[in-house]
């Protein structure tokens, strides 16, 4: 039944006419020259013309060369076999395993009933005070990492995917270097996370069609663990890379581009990935964290603009650390009523004090005089970022709190703090307890 | 009745199709392309010759070249009547829990259910008697539905006037039964039902007039309603970058406004924060009903992963709605969130068009349909002498949070206020993040003029002064201007801010926001005598302190009166007597 087309018209970019009758939109098919076979996917019909974007690049193929339609959408193999495999963006195996072909299931399902979702409320401990305290992570949430170029923004999401409490890890990685593809097995494999991960790769050097197949991929996988009631975090790196994959296929296409050269369904596009981020009411659920590299550090350019729009709250990854001014984690306040009665407190106190800190550091720098006040306050605010903000700070959000006290006990009065009295009395440390600082 | 035409797929390019097709169709009519055992509904949005092209309100996975479509003659139409209330739909008004009740977890497309169940049963009662003259809109009876009457209405799309033939008595009827027959000049007798479809793009138009939106919709914000009002029927925008709190301010005016039914567009925004309304309005009792806000309230949820399509037709769907519930002499805020993803669909379409691209790659005509929806806004009054409002709020979500991207400006140029957030005041933590020197609003408000302008006038002057003071410093600025400063922002943070999270602070009552604006006009227009500028700042620390108390306190208790007379004894040992 699958017939051979030969009748290949046209080739631009990466997208091939072929002469054929009775195909499906968005139909598999697979093209065969002499290099290989490649899959490639239909993107507009019109009559008997039959647009396909080729994942491997058109790089090579010939107008002689042989089309077959499979008669079905892109599909991936899931289910426990895949755990501990590294596979391309079209799903091939990178690693030395065997190719899989059961239990497949669609790519790029359709959406959740948005009655059947349950709003969130358990948090994912990640060991960094930063996250834990000042802007936990939900399950469930959707939730990017802003960053510029040369930030340890890999070596953030891999940190977060190891210590994170969750069942299954879906890593996604889009355009990413080599040298970054290695690093993240390497560490997965380190850390003992690699038996229950699944790393769907994609680097600069493969075609740019297979970027934009990865997060579609890695969520279809995502969707059919947590149907099955595992709590699933997937990780997304660079989605940067992907924006600039679909503006590179839009503007091949001959679309309109709407702002920067970007497609006008650029929102649409991601929303339609982030959105699969769920809690189902009665089985698992997917968290997404990605990474969103902004080109030069600007907030307000397209990609990093409608992501903010989408997720739910940023971490801002700057010189080396999460910033508190600029990170937002919206769900924060759905979790954070729940671990510990201090929590909120500690949480509101000292980025109330930063900030009180952060205006020192102007007016110091500004050479105005450093009252007694400024100064507990600089001392405060280089305790804070040693001890709290630093990246290699790792540790559980109970210590962290009891740090938080701390650093409050040595730096100030408790009325310079502005907490209420009866909470004074019943948080503020005694004076022999003041052991973690010393460590 | 001519019989309908049919087609057939002749070309698929995302999420539009081209249909050849054999005898004559309309512009934005209706149809359904059939897939195997699926029927997908898709609207005609231009015709070319003997083509169509349509846009799909589905997934068009797996379509093919030659499939057959039917169309159906109609455009694009909801079902109203009685039952929509505390009802979820998607844009084409499908309810969505029967949804999951059918298909689980996930949306699948090409089904499509009753807005309304055809199976229950209302009790009506009758108004009229039959021999009376009736004309479009009139109420012929009534049904009890939640908290209002429902009213039995002559369809709106009749013209003239017709005869009541006959008319049920009371009893129990479903949507389907006929309970009521109306006779037209030429004789031609039709029936009247509890519910009636209209074709969504088209306003209602069934009333006397439409009359100048004059009285204050009271939000229970006091920033709004003080500083920026919004009348019933006007129409105002929220436009703010993401995180400055545009979802959380529809959310608490969604709960407190003081209007009769409230319906939600969200209009493709994340899913998370419309499962926040339906999950918890059933759970919050309304003060002014005792009944749960569910029960006033309609859900049109358009989330942005749901087809792009239908994201366009939601908000007619909820204006629809809105404009309905008018007809019975309610009154009915509407609110979209957000419109930047309806002109975003409107794009996305324009661009499979390939239509001549506008500023931003919008289309030229972005400008008139967003004026043309604010237009539906309005209050009515009815044949009966009953007005009816609808009040539109939109939010605007600006790409780059800048405030001159085409939506924005074709918005500003039709709505009646313009509440604009900013990025510096959400950063600060001042919420609302409302920025009141960029803000404005054509309404009147329920506090007096010359307060309100004073009101105005110390914000302007405070934040002259503080941008002052960041080249001079403090030590540069003369007294009378540091206690100007310190009044401004004693207003914005006792006032102006509110407290979400404060069952209290929350909301605000008009009586208490009159009684409290008052207090505070009298403090910003009082002399104060402090030896320095430490003073100053200590007196404003404590009486800011005395004042957010003061605000958590019920309105009209003791304990009222008591932090009163506290802030008064402050007062009075610094105001300077005249």
């Amino acid at each position: 039944m699958n017939k051979l087309y030969t009748s290949i018209h046209q080739i631009i970019g990466d997208v091939i006419t072929v002469e054929a009758e009775n195909i499906g939109n968005t139909e598999l098919a697979e093209v065969i020259t002499r290099n290989g076979t490649s899959l490639a996917q239909v993107i507009r019909l019109d009559e008997k013309r039959v647009f396909l974007q080729v994942f491997a690049g058109s790089r090579g193929i010939s107008t002689g060369d042989k089309v077959r339609f499979l008669g079905h959408p892109m599909r991936i193999a899931t289910g426990e076999e895949l755990f501990g495999r590294i596979f391309n963006g079209s799903g091939r195996p990178l690693d030395n395993g065997p190719d899989l072909t059961e239990h497949l299931s669609d790519i790029g399902g359709p959406p959740v009933n948005p009655v059947k979702r349950i709003i969130p409320s358990r948090m994912i401990r990640t060991g960094i005070p930063m996250i834990d305290v000042f802007n936990s992570l939900v399950e469930s949430q959707k939730l990017p990492i802003f960053s510029i170029a040369g930030e340890p923004y890999n070596e953030l999401l891999a940190r977060i995917g190891t210590q994170a409490e969750v069942d299954i890890i879906i890593l996604g990685g889009m355009g990413l270097k080599y040298d970054d593809y290695l690093f993240f097995r390497d560490t997965l494999e380190e850390q003992g996370a690699l038996a229950h991960s699944i790393i769907f790769m994609h680097t600069a050097a493969d075609p740019v069609v297979e970027c934009l197949l990865v997060p579609d991929i890695a969520l279809a996988v995502a969707e059919h663990f947590a149907l099955e009631g595992k709590r699933v975090l997937v990780l997304l790196s660079d989605m940067s890379n992907f924006c600039d994959a679909l503006k590179e296929i839009a503007i091949t296409m001959e679309q309109i581009p709407s702002n920067r050269g970007y497609p006008g369904d650029l929102y649409s596009s991601l929303a339609s990935r982030y959105e699969k981020a769920v809690d189902f009411e009665t089985a698992g659920s997917i968290t997404i964290l990605a990474v969103t590299t902004m080109p030069g550090d600007d907030v307000t350019h397209p990609i990093p603009d409608n992501t903010g729009y989408i997720t739910e709250g940023q971490f801002y990854l700057k010189n080396g650390v999460i910033e508190p001014f600029g990170s937002l984690s919206r769900l924060k306040q759905l979790v954070n009523g729940r671990t510990r009665d201090d929590h909120r407190l500690i949480m509101d106190t000292m980025i109330q004090l930063f900030a009180n800190y952060r205006e020192t550091q102007e007016k110091q720098a500004m050479g105005f005089q450093m009252s007694t006040w400024d100064l507990k306050l600089l001392k405060y605010g280089t305790l804070f970022e040693e001890k709290m903000m630093s990246l290699k700070v790792n540790i559980p959000l109970e210590k962290a709190l009891d740090l938080g006290w701390e650093i409050l006990y040595v730096c100030f009065t408790p009325e310079e703090t502005g907490i209420k009295k009866s909470v004074i009395e019943r948080f503020w440390p005694q004076k022999h307890e003041n052991k973690i600082l010393s460590k | 009745m001519k019989p309908l035409s049919t087609g057939r797929i002749v070309k698929i390019s995302g999420n539009m199709v081209t249909v050849q097709f054999d005898s004559p169709v309309m512009q934005n009519e209706v149809a359904y392309i059939r897939h195997g055992e699926e029927r997908l509904k898709s609207e005609i949005i231009r015709v070319r010759g003997t083509l169509a092209e349509m846009q799909v309100y589905e997934a068009t996975i797996g379509l093919r070249i030659g499939e057959a479509v039917e169309f159906t003659g109609e455009l694009l139409s909801i079902e109203l009547g009685p039952g929509m209330l505390g009802q979820i739909f998607d844009g084409l008004q499908n309810p969505l829990p029967e949804i999951a009740e059918q298909c689980g977890f996930f949306l699948h497309r090409g089904v499509y259910l009753n807005a309304i169940p055809e199976t229950k049963t209302w009790d009506f009662t009758p108004l009229r008697k039959a021999g009376d003259m009736v004309r479009a809109g009139d109420k012929l009876g009534f049904v009890e539905e939640k908290l209002f009457r429902h009213y039995c209405m002559v369809p709106f799309r009749l013209t003239g006037n017709y005869e009541l033939v006959s008319i049920e008595q009371s009893g129990t009827f479903t949507i389907r039964d006929a309970v009521a027959r109306i006779k037209a000049r030429d004789g031609t007798v039709s029936p009247v039902f509890l519910s009636q479809t209209w074709p969504v793009k088209i306003p209602i138009r069934a009333y006397a007039e439409r009359l100048k939106p004059d009285e204050p919709l009271v939000t229970k914000m006091r920033l709004i309603d003080s500083l920026f009002p919004v009348a019933r029927g006007g129409t105002y925008c929220i436009p703010g970058p993401f995180g400055a709190g545009k979802t959380v301010l529809q959310q608490l005016i969604s709960r407190h406004a003081e209007v009769d039914v409230v319906v939600i567009a969200a209009c493709g925004e994340r899913a998370g924060e419309i499962v926040e309304t339906i999950r918890t309005f059933p759970t919050i009792i309304d003060p002014r009903t005792s009944r749960p806000l569910s029960d006033r309230t309609v859900i049109i949820c358009n989330t942005s992963s749901m087809p792009v399509a239908a994201r366009e037709s939601s908000v007619y769907t909820a204006v629809t709605i809105a404009e309905y519930y008018r007809q019975m002499g309610l009154q009915v805020l509407l609110l979209a969130d957000s419109t930047s993803r309806w002109a975003q669909a409107i794009r996305e379409m324009s661009g499979r068009l390939e239509e001549i691209p506008g500023e931003e790659a919008f289309p030229a005509y972005l400008e008139s349909r967003i004026a043309s929806f604010y237009e539906r806004a309005g209050v009515v009054r009815l044949h009966d002498g009953a007005t009816g409002s609808v009040t539109i709020g939109g939010a605007v979500s600006p790409a780059g949070g800048s405030f001159e991207e085409p939506v924005t400006q074709a918005t500003l140029k039709v709505v009646g206020a313009f509440h604009g957030l900013s990025r510096s005041r959400s950063d600060a933590r001042r919420y609302p993040a409302i920025d009141p020197l960029i803000s404005w609003s054509k309404y009147r408000s329920f506090i007096e003029a010359n307060q309100r302008e004073r009101g105005h006038g110390i914000l302007r002057k405070g934040s002259d002064i503080a941008q002052m003071m960041k080249v001079v410093g403090e030590e540069g600025t003369s007294l009378p201007d540091y206690i100007d400063y310190l009044k401004a922002e004693f207003f914005d943070f006792v006032y102006l801010q509110q407290n979400a999270f404060d069952p209290v602070d929350e909301a605000t009552p008009r009586d208490r926001q009159i009684y409290l604006f008052d207090f505070i006009y009298r403090i910003l227009e009082a002399e104060f005598s402090f030896e320095d500028k430490e003073t100053a700042l200590h007196f404003f620390q404590q009486l800011r302190q005395l004042f957010k108390g003061w605000n958590s306190v019920p309105w009209n208790t003791d304990e009222f009166k008591a932090s009163e007379r506290e802030i008064g004894a402050l007062l009075g040992t610094r105001i300077r007597e005249r």
